[in-house]
């Protein structure tokens, strides 16, 4: 019995260490809800219309679901409504896909930050009738992008210089004045493609970049994914604030511990 | 074979009583006074990793193309000393885990410095004679701190480049001084001149590393001579001194404690990646990433310049005080001048100035610990606060809400703690319970005439298991000793 518990004693240590290692990879590990989940989201990742896909067909649903899911908000007549959200005339099918594909719309408040998720009320097709109804008030189309084509090292430039300051420079989104930036780690070069275009709530626009350059910019945000770690375990590539974590809740109670167990416990 | 040259040095330079008395040292034996060792240990493996960087690290700003093995910066103008530390990692052979072991090392030296200087402020071992010994740690955390940021910049990628641009623009908020300061520092206007990496790599290497290791050297010749302080107990006083001589005892286990801390920083520079250059990228003064962080030990500063209200006195178009003097430079030095002036404010508390070699456990002085846990309170509340943007992030707590939160805890919470912290401790000193490990006092027992007799210490046994049911006799044989 006493042997038991001594071998119970023994086996706290080793037991005490693996929890905090547990505790520090739940951390560190690809983050949890809400955000999080937002970006593992597997949310269509191609155009909702191609370009030769039939529109007209598509228009009298369009219409109807745009009259009930978007015209509270966007008008009726899609002018918008001052105060509440902007007019859709001109913003073309690039928009209404990226805000449609990714789920950040419709909002359940006006004043929400849209954010993306991983499905909504809408079905892909209700969704594609929307887009193509949008598409008749005019505006730039879906745009096309081939991350092949662009440059890797181009692209990582790109990104420090336009990108970094708000979605980190490995792509682990943040905070920034009455906005959080997303994390793009769950997005597809269509999403990239269309956000540099649109600029989506805080975000500028970004229209100057070439198709090269925009081929460029998608192909690092898809390395930024799963980035190179020689280093070992990469623990979120956020940078100081894991590794303190790491100093604190492994190596420096790791050596804690073993102080404890070599040194002398009792004062008297 | 050995005899030989041992008597030869020994005749001349007579070690043999030297050695003698070294061996025969004594320290009293206590895990809390290891923390210490921690810390010399990290500072060993820093130096030895250290000099290997050093062969392979390039101090200038030059400017330079990256064509090297990693892919996503081929192309890409550089500095040469962020290139000698991308070389240096992925493509000279072990650079990585000597590198990401020197970062590791660094972080543990100066936890392991925080945590020595808490376990000597909470046991009263900085009281007399010990004070000078005491301010010789104190300025060893403080240079242990500017050398961690100065590795941490010497590396000109983007963190680096975002935190010197901090620390350029503190100097700058310092009043009067303060743009002189940084002038002479940075030997012009940000991003400094080319000197500026000549100097902070040759403090960096050269000037802090020998005043550490003279500092390390004082501490240890005064600890030596002054003896170690002990915790009160059997046969112990305020004149002897009880515990493991270090031959054969304590070196070998010190010994130990020295691999085990080399291990544990080896493991994680193989295993875990700690600021992964290639993926920050090079800096250039007009380039920022959300998330950038300095080290934890620099945490306190960051989260104090993010809850600093906008204050910033003005006359006219001349500012007088920078916003970023208040938390970037002032609160460090008022922290840092609390800790140099603990011993004398002790002495004031704590009335005559005799010496003291006996240790008080924190619970024997509750008014010290008490305001010890209020100082700690308020510098770790900044220090939680350099994390709001990620907690915002992951967690949705709203930004504006935690600075607020924090700046009201930062006034508040020292307060809070210094009740509740008194109140833990005077009621620890009062029943003289471990705090872990629960009660340990004494085991009374009524006797037939309704009064109480004490038995002998609490074993751990005698309550919950069945100690009802167990006669008179078994339970005054569990504790025979006692009495």
């Amino acid at each position: 019995m006493s042997r038991a518990r001594g071998i119970l004693r023994r086996l706290r240590a080793p037991v005490a260490v693996v929890c905090g290692g547990v505790a520090l990879a739940s951390v560190a590990a690809p983050a949890p809800s809400p955000v999080p989940a937002l970006s593992q989201a597997a949310n269509e990742r191609t155009a909702l219309l191609a370009p030769t896909s039939d529109r007209a067909a598509l228009l009298p649903e369009g219409r109807r679901l745009f009259v009930d899911a978007c015209s509270s908000c966007h008008g009726e007549d899609a002018r918008g409504i001052a105060g509440r959200a902007p007019s859709l005339r001109g913003v073309g099918e690039l928009a209404a896909d990226f805000y449609l594909r990714t789920n950040r719309m419709p909002l359940d408040a006006p004043d929400d930050q849209p954010t993306r998720h991983p499905s909504n009320a809408l079905s892909t097709q209700q969704k594609r009738a929307i887009v193509a109804y949008i598409g008749t008030f005019g505006g730039p189309p879906i745009p096309e992008v081939h991350p092949e084509r662009g440059s890797l090292p181009a692209g990582r430039r790109l990104f420090a210089e336009r990108c970094a300051g708000c979605h980190q420079i490995v792509a682990r989104g943040g905070q920034a004045p009455g906005a959080q930036i997303p994390d793009l780690e769950g997005v597809a070069p269509l999403d990239v493609a269309e956000a540099v275009d649109i600029g989506p709530y805080v975000m500028s626009r970004f229209r100057s970049l070439s198709d090269h350059e925009v081929d460029s910019i998608a192909r690092y945000v898809a390395y930024a994914k799963d980035p190179e770690d020689h280093g070992g375990w990469g623990i979120g590539h956020i940078g100081p604030i894991p590794e303190g974590m790491v100093t604190w809740l492994l190596a420096a109670f790791a050596l804690l511990l073993t102080i404890r167990i070599i040194g002398e416990r009792t004062t008297r | 074979m050995i005899g030989d040259p041992v008597r030869f040095v020994d005749e001349r330079l007579n070690t043999a009583s030297l050695v003698r008395k070294a061996l025969r040292y004594v320290f009293p034996d206590h895990w809390s006074f290891m923390l210490g060792e921690i810390a010399l240990y990290a500072f060993l493996v820093l130096v030895g990793t250290g000099i290997f960087l050093a062969f392979n690290y390039v101090p200038s700003d030059a400017e330079t193309v990256y064509r090297g093995t990693y892919e996503p910066l081929r192309g890409t103008p550089m500095s040469e000393a962020y290139k000698s530390v991308v070389d240096l990692s992925l493509d000279v052979p072990a650079g990585l885990l000597i590198r990401q072991t020197h970062h590791w090392a660094a972080n543990v030296f100066i936890a392991a410095i925080v945590l020595h200087l808490v376990r000597i402020l909470f046991t009263g071992a900085f009281r007399k004679p010990r004070e000078i010994n005491y301010w010789i740690g104190l300025t060893m955390l403080a240079v242990a701190i500017l050398e961690g940021f100065l590795g941490y910049s010497l590396i000109d990628d983007l963190l680096s480049g975002m935190g010197l641009a901090i620390a350029y623009s503190v100097a700058l908020a310092t009043p009067v001084i303060g743009a002189d300061v940084a002038l002479l520092i940075w030997g012009g206007e940000y991003p400094g001149a080319t000197v500026f990496w000549d100097r902070i790599f040759t403090v960096h290497i050269l000037i802090l590393p020998l005043l550490l290791a003279g500092l390390i050297s004082l501490h240890m010749l005064i600890l030596t001579k002054q003896h170690h302080t002990q915790f009160p107990g059997p046969k112990r006083t305020e004149r002897n001194v009880v515990g493991t001589p270090l031959w054969p005892g304590y070196a070998l286990r010190s010994l130990g404690l020295l691999f085990a801390t080399a291990g544990v920083l080896f493991l994680l520079g193989g295993l875990v990646q700690i600021n992964p250059v290639w993926l920050w990228g090079p800096y250039e003064p007009y380039l920022s990433t959300n998330a950038a962080q300095p080290d934890w030990y620099l945490g306190w500063l960051i989260g104090g310049l993010r809850i600093m209200p906008p204050l910033e006195p003005v006359i006219g178009d001349y500012t007088l005080v920078g916003n970023a003097f208040f938390m970037g430079a002032l609160f460090p030095l008022v922290a840092f001048g609390v800790l140099y002036l603990w011993p004398l404010i002790d002495r004031r508390w704590s009335g005559a100035g005799e010496r003291h070699e006996l240790l008080d456990r924190p619970r024997d002085n509750p008014r010290r610990s008490a305001a010890l846990v209020a100082f700690l309170t308020w510098v770790a509340i900044p220090f939680v606060a350099g994390a709001t943007d990620r907690v915002f992030y992951r967690l949705g707590v709203p930004y504006d809400l935690q600075i607020w939160a924090f700046r009201v805890l930062f006034v508040v919470g020292p307060f809070l703690a210094w009740l509740v912290a008194r109140r833990i401790f005077e009621d620890l000193h009062d029943r003289d319970a471990h705090p872990l490990r629960g009660w340990t006092g004494r085991v009374v027992q009524r006797n037939a005439r309704g009064g109480f007799e004490t038995l002998g210490a609490y074993d751990g046994r005698t309550r919950g298991e069945g100690g009802a049911e167990r006669d008179e006799a078994t339970v005054a044989a569990d504790v025979p000793a006692e009495r």
